[in-house]
């Protein structure tokens, strides 16, 4: 049924420099990320420089998974962190998101709260930051995760039921309904009848809120102060601020963190595409 | 269950945990900054006595040129970032729904720009500017474009210009993937038939494509507008607001009165300018995404 159509000769001269113009345009920043994680600091240092590595070089990322040396400590301690605190506050997001979903979906919660609370993820943090300061100050829980990890949960919260009740509004009422006359309840209803049905939304969501909490800067940067809340966002910015000279440590400290993000994202890219889209295409 | 509550006990349960925390999280500490900004609020390590001024934190907020400068670069680094975003992500877009050989991994590679952290990005793309060894200067010298290097980043008439390319890079995918799923509901037998009536490629774009994908693509805009307009992350690792406050945008204006200048009343005022401006911007989002969607 697909006739391709012929085109003109030019036209696919057009196209192919065009595609070949974007790949660079998209890959050449990560490659040299790659590259410079990889090569000496002489060949680092050259001008104009050597875009291929005289002799290849692993010894950063030796260094960076070691934890007996003080890169290695800070580098191991920030993900661990980012670990914890962007998997606790994903899961508690989306315990919440999913009952609050099934309000808005199911039992008539107003449309102007759910777009009260988008709303409250799209100001500017620094609404809200010098209150919580003061806040997490008095009650002790500067500098621990706990801290970011309820930050966090406020900033997934509303993109979590967003995306959940559009999945939720899109199911036939009339199995829930046939659950409840039988005399369910409606949070077994909710377990057993519809998780269920949207568990790859749910996966879809889980994944988006795990990179926009592993992606988060600002709130990791007032409130964490030491390896034991600073998260690999912080822990980038000081080394790329801080003494390291050498540009293929921070580099490969880059390449490092970019790796969950980035393999997540190539491995569930439909899911991930269809949950960033979902919002925006159809309703 | 259900014969003791009735559904509308149920519908708050169920809201229960989520409205706690934005309640705890977000509008309290919100109302704390609108509180705050009447003050003449210092944050000390000794109790201070606060007065109320009323608006005066306000009349001199709007009267501080370099508070209205910050505002207008970064209403220049939203406009020219997402419009960039927009131009390059419907360009890629129309592209990646042409037929050719490797579609589906060109589709799959314009996502890792998204995945890449945004301090990971910023950390990258400053070490490409670098003005001693970095790649832009390297590449431009091989190629006979400049004679010596450059600093691109303590430049200032370039700085921030510099820093959008790399807040492009990072999200003009997003943009290219919505443009590229409203384009599938383009309907097929319209463009053929403008085609057959010899409508140039041009036209059939301006005339059928662009008002069919309009509707996401303004959903887009308005929510990338809404991001852009709270930078913070890429300017605090690239530039730290310099050179010659040239990068300095709002929301780290209302950073450096916090945290280095310890205001909090002041501060705050800032705070809630930002966030008024913010707040047009998401009614914006608000009209637009209920106009595309029908509720919201």
């Amino acid at each position: 049924m697909h006739s391709t159509i012929k085109r003109p000769r030019y036209l696919s001269y057009l196209l192919y420099s065009s595609l070949i113009l974007l790949a660079f345009f998209v890959l050449a920043p990560v490659a040299w990320l790659l590259l410079m994680s990889l090569s000496s600091p002489t060949d680092l240092t050259k001008v104009p420089l050597q875009w291929i590595p005289s002799q290849w070089d692993f010894s950063r990322y030796a260094q960076l998974l070691d934890g007996h040396n003080g890169s290695g400590e800070r580098f191991l301690a920030a993900m661990l962190n980012s670990l914890i605190i962007a998997t606790s506050a994903t899961v508690i997001a989306l315990f919440a998101g999913v009952l609050a979903a099934y309000a808005f979906s199911r039992r008539n919660a107003s449309m102007l709260l759910m777009f009260a609370f988008l709303a409250t993820i799209m100001m500017p943090p620094v609404t809200y930051i010098l209150p919580l300061y003061s806040a997490f100050s008095d009650l002790g829980i500067l500098n621990t995760k706990v801290a970011l990890i309820i930050c966090y949960c406020a900033m997934l919260i509303p993109f979590a039921i967003w995306l959940m009740k559009t999945n939720i509004d899109v199911l036939p009422e009339e199995i829930e309904q046939a659950a409840m006359i039988e005399g369910a309840g409606t949070l077994y209803t909710l377990r057993k009848v519809v998780l269920p049905i949207i568990l790859p939304a749910i996966g879809a969501t889980a994944m988006l809120s795990f990179l926009t909490a592993w992606d988060e800067f600002f709130y990791a940067l007032i409130f964490s102060s030491d390896l034991s809340a600073k998260t690999i966002p912080v822990a980038i910015a000081d080394f790329s601020a801080g003494r390291v000279t050498d540009f293929g440590v921070i580099a490969s400290v880059g390449v490092l963190a970019s790796l969950p993000p980035v393999i997540v994202a190539l491995f569930f890219q439909r899911f991930i595409v269809s949950g960033l889209v979902g919002g925006s295409v159809k309703g | 269950m259900r014969s003791l509550i009735g559904a509308k006990q149920q519908k708050w349960l169920l809201l229960a945990p989520a409205l706690t925390v934005l309640a705890l999280i977000s509008f309290v500490p919100f109302v704390k900054t609108l509180w705050l900004s009447f003050s003449d609020s210092e944050i000390s390590a000794l109790p201070t006595v606060v007065s109320f001024i009323g608006l005066e934190n306000y009349i001199y907020a709007l009267t501080d040129p370099d508070f209205i400068l910050s505002l207008g670069r970064t209403l220049y680094f939203t406009f020219v970032s997402v419009g960039a975003e927009v131009i390059l992500g419907v360009a890629v877009a129309l592209l990646l729904n042409q037929q050719f050989r490797g579609r589906t991994l060109m589709r799959a590679l314009i996502i890792l720009p998204w995945a890449i952290p945004t301090i990971v990005n910023a950390v990258t793309w400053r070490l490409i500017y670098n003005p001693d060894y970095g790649a832009l200067n390297s590449l431009l010298m091989q190629l006979g474009i400049i004679g010596e290097y450059r600093s691109w980043l303590g430049d200032p008439d370039v700085a921030m210009n510099m820093v959008i390319l790399a807040d492009v890079w990072k999200n003009f995918p997003l943009v290219a993937y919505v443009a590229l799923a409203a384009l599938q509901t383009v309907p097929m037998d319209m463009l053929n038939a403008a085609r057959l009536e010899g409508a140039n490629a041009w036209r059939r774009f301006y005339k059928i494509t662009l008002p069919w994908i309009i509707g996401p693509l303004l959903v887009i805009i308005v929510l990338r507008s809404v991001e852009a307009f709270r930078v913070f992350d890429i300017i605090y690792v690239m530039t730290r607001g310099g050179p010659a406050n040239q990068t300095k945008t709002a929301s780290f204006y209302v950073y450096q009165e916090y945290f280095s200048y310890l205001r909090s009343g002041s501060g705050s005022s800032y705070a809630i300018i930002v966030a008024l401006i913010s707040i047009i911007l998401i009614y914006g989002y608000y009209k637009a995404a209920k106009r595309q969607n029908g509720s919201l």
